[in-house]
């Protein structure tokens, strides 16, 4: 019952899929990382650098990635890749609650890891060549931003959307980035890891267009 | 049959037209379409601006059944998230914990054995077809024909029955385990589902007569909700949408998983990429599923159900009850967990509306760090203001309906 060592943190290995060889070769010192585990292939790119790369992937004839499945992130609330520790935040964050309900969002964080926090997980495929790929770019707390492929997947933009609500990264150049799921007066991202899981908050007061109006009763 | 002239009627308003209403002064009307309109089968709000009939601006905001799926997920042990995933897509419930299931399989490494993977593919297909009835039906009865409606919901019983006999549930099924089906297939099921499978084929056949040949009906269906291929997959839209806009992805045929490679079945593929097209395409999908499960059932393979791993199955309660180590494993089961090795996987599975996929990420614990839902739904949400801006208001309803949206799934 006792959980193996991951199998991905190790360096790639010098056989790469055939796609990642592909990819590694067009896009050049733009991969940080490439790993193949459990038949999904991956690269890591830098943030800053994940436009060009997305055109490439895009519109080279051997890659085509024309259809982008997901845009979602993973908040790794300050632990490494390989999640050494364990970590009991929810234990911690729900007997904060039951003590001191009215402070209910100052939860107990865990110290900061020397990775940055989040990671934001892209998924492609490609209908004509029917190969997959996961693209991941590391993107610091303190700074959560990252370019919109907006303009190369209009895909991206819902799914972008629904990223900034739910962890609260914000992607430059997203014509329109609003909260998808939630309303604008919502308070904090829940899906990350420091919002507790029995984080209500009250409603906050509606504050758009006509808001001083009277409501109708029911 | 199908009219190869037929064209897209919604185009901007440009030219003769924009210059009449600029000097007409006429300001827009803004239109709030839902959240819970009696024309739409799911929960989403439509903010139209309309030039008498015609949509010139609309937004789209979903949202309404939100309730944290991704979040419930990271608390709960991995056996404890699939009766969640029932409730993604509450119409093809099966679909939704084969794909989770999945996924937790390749993560720990495990493979079913022979017979719960054609147990399991009996069960998606049965979810499939029930739920391009319920599609069909709803997006029939929107568009005020109410008589077909009743001819597939007599139709989805009948599959409900089936799945009622397999599972001992009718909508929530909680079917599919970890590395396994929660119960054997009855042993009399293929004389059950024979004569249902073909009572509900003979229902599904008058619908369509009722509705393929209607002059109303196709009126409101052909050259609607046009979307170019090139623009679908650029939006991410999957699914029955795709296919009939001529680009032939299913993830049953281009990355087989259960026993779809072994079984001969077409992907139907329409043309015109309106919503007639995707009507026509799932009628032709349900008799493709039909044809899955009937090839199925005489295949079937005799021997377990359930993958012999005890990191994930649980011992049998005689076992538990007798043996120290079996009562043991039981207990830690049940109270921590099968805990698979670090690491992230992503599968996909096709469902009624397209490639429901689950990207989850394992930290070593009996927890998932993240259950991440790839719905279809959500994706071919996203393109619904460009496919009915410029249009007429009474193509939001049909385009909205073959979109088929299902809110439990789109919103999480």
């Amino acid at each position: 019952m006792s959980a193996e060592k991951p199998d991905e943190k190790v360096p790639a290995a010098p056989e790469l899929s055939p796609l990642l060889e592909k990819v590694v070769s067009r896009l050049g010192d733009r991969v940080l990382e490439h790993h193949t585990a459990r038949g999904d292939d991956r690269i890591h790119v830098a943030r800053e650098r994940i436009l060009e790369a997305a055109r490439i992937l895009r519109d080279d004839p051997e890659l085509s990635f024309d259809l982008l499945l997901d845009v979602t992130a993973i908040d790794y609330f300050g632990q490494p890749d390989n999640f050494e520790a364990k970590l009991q935040v929810w234990d911690r964050n729900r007997a904060v609650m039951r003590r001191l309900p009215q402070r209910r969002h100052e939860l107990v964080l865990p110290p900061r890891g020397p990775e940055p926090r989040f990671a934001v997980v892209y998924h492609l495929t490609s209908t004509r060549l029917a190969h997959r790929l996961r693209i991941k770019c590391r993107v610091p707390e303190d700074d959560p931003k990252i370019p919109s492929v907006t303009a190369v997947w209009p895909a991206a933009n819902w799914l972008e959307r629904e990223t900034w609500d739910l962890y609260g990264i914000v992607f430059d150049g997203h014509p329109d980035l609003r909260r998808i799921y939630l309303y604008e007066e919502f308070v904090g991202h829940p899906l990350r890891k420091d919002y507790a899981k029995h984080g209500e908050q009250p409603i906050q007061e509606y504050v758009g267009p006509g808001a001083k109006e009277p409501r109708r009763p029911h | 049959m199908l009219d190869p002239e037929r064209k897209n009627p919604a185009v901007p308003i440009e030219g003769n037209q924009a210059a009449a209403l600029e000097e007409l002064h006429t300001p827009p009307m803004r239109l709030q379409f839902g959240p819970s309109h009696p024309a739409t089968h799911g929960t989403v709000k439509i903010t139209l601006d309309l030039e008498g009939e015609q949509v010139v601006w609309s937004d789209v905001e979903v949202g309404y059944l939100h309730r944290g799926f991704e979040k419930e997920c990271e608390t709960g042990y991995y056996y404890q998230n699939i009766p969640y995933t029932d409730r993604l897509n509450y119409s093809s419930p099966i679909l939704n914990n084969t794909g989770y299931c999945m996924a937790v399989e390749k993560l720990f490494g495990i493979a079913p054995p022979e017979r719960c993977n054609y147990i399991r593919t009996i069960g998606c297909e049965l979810s499939r077809m029930a739920d391009h009835m319920l599609c069909i039906g709803a997006s029939a009865m929107e568009l005020a024909a109410f008589t077909p409606m009743l001819y597939l919901i007599e139709g989805r019983e009948l599959i409900l029955d089936m799945v009622d006999s397999l599972c001992g549930a009718r909508v929530t099924t909680n079917f599919v385990r970890i590395g396994g089906i929660s119960a054997n297939m009855p042993e009399n099921f293929p004389e059950f589902a024979r004569p249902r499978l073909d009572r509900a084929l003979k229902l599904f056949e008058d619908a369509d007569k009722l509705l393929t040949e209607n002059p109303v009906f196709r009126q409101r269906m052909e050259g609607t909700g046009y979307l170019s291929r090139d623009d679908l997959i650029a939006w991410g839209v999957t699914g029955p949408m795709l296919r009939a806009g001529g680009e032939p992805y299913d993830v049953r045929k281009v990355h087989p998983y259960l026993v779809y490679g072994e079984l001969d079945f077409d992907v139907p593929v329409g043309e015109h990429s309106d919503n007639f097209d995707r009507y026509l395409v799932r009628l032709e999908e349900f008799r493709q599923s039909r044809r899955i499960i009937l090839q199925c059932l005489e295949r079937m393979p005799d021997g377990p159900v359930d993958a012999d791993d005890p990191r994930v199955r649980w011992p049998g309660k005689g076992r538990v009850f007798n043996r120290m180590e079996e009562l043991i494993d039981q207990f830690k089961l049940v109270t921590e967990g099968g805990m698979p090795p670090a690491g992230e996987v992503y599968h996909a599975v096709e469902a009624a509306n397209g490639e429901l996929g689950f990207y989850i990420v394992s930290d070593g614990t009996g927890k998932p760090w993240k259950c991440r839902c790839r719905a279809p739904s959500f994706s071919n949400m996203s393109p619904l203001s460009k496919m009915i801006t410029g249009g007429q208001l009474a193509d939001v309803v049909p385009t909205f309906g073959m979109i088929n949206m299902i809110g439990g799934e789109c919103d999480r």
